[in-house]
């Protein structure tokens, strides 16, 4: 790290992932132009075929897939990049004050993080997503509109998966921490809040951004399973699981039905694990060589 | 070693105890009331034999007080009844542990055939076109939904085809041996192939972590062959991590299999525990668990315990 990051490497893999990732966000942006309106029932032109007025057909209510497809993305790429966000938000601020705060916070802090790794993650998330939020004491009101509907997924899925960031954050602040300008803010007079926001944290920016991207590919796993199993992003609301969900009613009679939103979970994952693969090579090469 | 091991399994007592707690506090968060469920099939008791109800199984009173009842209850070995299946939660939780450990070793010891020796070949040379076909297909496997990957498996071999049941462990009334593995042949394929990259990337990794180590070049000094130290001196060390990542792996696994389980109805732990959240089935919920919490613990220790016994070095601390 001595001469810090050169370019970044030009690999066909990360080329490939970056330009995957680069026309995945396109065609979503695009979307609503290039498609027609993904909630508009046609109970007239149920599970037809791929045509030029709906190039990926339509599905059991006569909606048009393609829009389908385009508006589970948004649904989907908004829940990965918050839930990537929120958890980064979290591990990083137990990660620096684990590692900045030491001693007896640290190895709390560390003992809570080795226990939330070892419970196992789907049946755990399937009990969070259950709760039933007017036990929380949250009116309709609240509870009733899309924005928390996704809020939840999002909060749900960023409480079991802060652990990594928390961890790398930790070990990298370990290093920071006795490094001559974190002493020298400390003779100066600086707060630990000071120190760790504007000494620590830039320094430990490297391995908490890899970590957040490496994330997304897995936290669209998490998310797709969950909407699959009826518990995340819930329908009219269109997710790449939960359609999935309703193709697989329907697998007998429009097998295609199944192919898309699938291939666009494998693809977009594949596009951020690539990306994260290649920041990883090119931030942190140490850590890359080993892994 | 022995101190440590000791260590490790108090600390794992420790996380179930909080898990259970959790767990309890988020059963009385999920919609649907067990007296409720109990009652509604029945028009004669209203709201009053509710309430006598409640107060006669203790559910009038805080939730920390009965989450104590129920541990000492647990301790002495009383699981409580299953509302689905209308059964001691121990006697419904049995046969699907044997479900997913039948499923989940077949997917375990396909991964490992196949990931193994790739990871490996991949190993040999860097950067070479076999190298990078299997990093490609290592990629391809980490990013696949399972659900999705199970889903097109039935759609060709099953729909298409019809070569391979689409779901269940047997035939209706049971099948012999070949009817059995007919029907776990695609649900353990599903598993085998999500489950691949990981093992072709860390015996890759591991295999070159070695290469850099003063006797692989002591070795070549020698004039040993390039297969010689890799399969002789490279391999035994690099199982090393492997075999210890592998052991981390076995715990997960009962919970592993949720959404395969789900997808080809194989009736296993995790469709089990995932049928009894969403059928407020609150005992055999909490029982499983933490049954899969606790596996994923003794799985870490299990992983502690195979280092030991393959390093020499950690062994003598």
């Amino acid at each position: 790290m001595a001469s810090g990051p050169s370019l970044p490497p030009r690999s066909p893999a990360a080329l490939g992932g970056g330009l995957l990732l680069a026309a995945l966000a396109l065609a979503v942006a695009l979307g609503p132009l290039l498609a027609p309106d993904p909630a508009a029932i046609d109970l007239m032109a149920r599970l037809l075929p791929p045509s030029a007025a709906h190039p990926l057909g339509t599905d059991e209510l006569g909606r048009d897939v393609l829009a389908r497809v385009l508006a589970g993305g948004r649904v989907s790429l908004t829940v990965a990049a918050a839930t990537a966000v929120l958890a980064a938000a979290l591990g990083s601020a137990i990660g620096l004050a684990a590692g900045y705060f030491g001693g007896g916070l640290d190895a709390v802090l560390m003992r809570v993080t080795d226990g939330v790794m070892a419970l196992p993650l789907l049946p755990l998330l399937i009990v969070l997503a259950a709760v039933d939020p007017a036990k929380l004491g949250l009116s309709p009101a609240v509870t009733g509109g899309e924005a928390f509907a996704i809020g939840r997924v999002v909060v749900i899925i960023a409480l079991v998966g802060w652990t990594t960031v928390a961890r790398l954050v930790r070990a990298a602040t370990l290093s920071v921490r006795t490094r001559d300008y974190v002493r020298a803010a400390v003779a100066v007079g600086a707060g630990p809040g000071r120190i760790v926001l504007r000494h620590i944290l830039p320094n430990v920016a490297s391995p908490l951004v890899v970590a957040a991207t490496l994330s997304v590919g897995n936290i669209i796993l998490v998310e797709s399973a969950l909407s699959f199993l009826g518990l995340g992003v819930q329908p009219p609301m269109a997710s790449w699981g939960n359609m999935l969900t309703g193709a697989m009613d329907q697998a007998a009679s429009a097998p295609l039905l199944a192919l898309w939103p699938g291939l666009a979970i494998f693809l977009t994952v594949l596009g951020f694990n690539l990306v994260g693969e290649a920041l990883q090579a090119w931030l942190n090469p140490r850590l890359a060589r080993d892994l | 070693m022995t101190r440590r091991i000791l260590v490790r399994l108090l600390q794992s007592v420790a996380v179930l105890l909080a898990m259970s707690f959790v767990v309890y506090a988020l059963m009385g968060l999920m919609p649907g009331d067990p007296i409720d469920l109990m009652i509604a099939g029945n028009p004669h008791l209203g709201p009053a034999d509710a309430a006598r109800l409640k107060a006669l199984y203790g559910l009038d009173r805080p939730w920390a007080e009965r989450w104590l009842l129920w541990l000492v209850q647990v301790a002495q070995g009383h699981l409580g009844y299953s509302r689905l299946y209308a059964k001691p939660v121990a006697a419904v939780l049995g046969p699907a542990v044997l479900a997913t450990l039948e499923l989940m070793g077949t997917a375990l010891a396909g991964a490992l055939l196949l990931g193994l020796p790739l990871g490996l070949r991949a190993a040999a040379r860097p950067g070479s076109l076999f190298d990078r076909a299997a990093n490609l297909l290592a990629f391809a496997s980490v990013s696949l939904p399972t659900f999705w990957l199970g889903l097109m498996l039935i759609l060709l071999f099953a729909v298409r085809l019809g070569w391979l049941p689409a779901g269940g462990m047997a035939q209706v009334g049971g099948g012999g041996a070949f009817d059995r593995l007919a029907h776990l042949a695609l649900p353990a394929a599903t598993l085998t192939v999500a489950s691949l990259g990981q093992y072709i990337r860390h015996m890759r990794a591991a295999m070159l972590a070695e290469a850099r180590q003063d006797y692989v070049r002591t070795a070549r000094a020698k004039g040993c062959s390039p297969r010689r130290i890799a399969l002789g001196h490279q391999l035994p060390n690099a199982l090393l991590p492997v075999v210890t990542l592998v052991a981390l792996d076995l715990g997960g696994l009962v919970s592993g299999a949720l959404i395969t389980e789900t997808v080809f109805a194989w009736p296993g732990m995790g469709r089990l525990i995932a049928d009894a959240v969403m059928g407020n089935d609150f005992n055999l919920a909490l029982t499983g668990l933490l049954l899969a919490t606790g596996m994923t613990l003794a799985g870490s220790i299990l992983a502690d315990l195979a280092y030991a016994g393959l390093d020499p070095r950690v062994r003598g601390e």
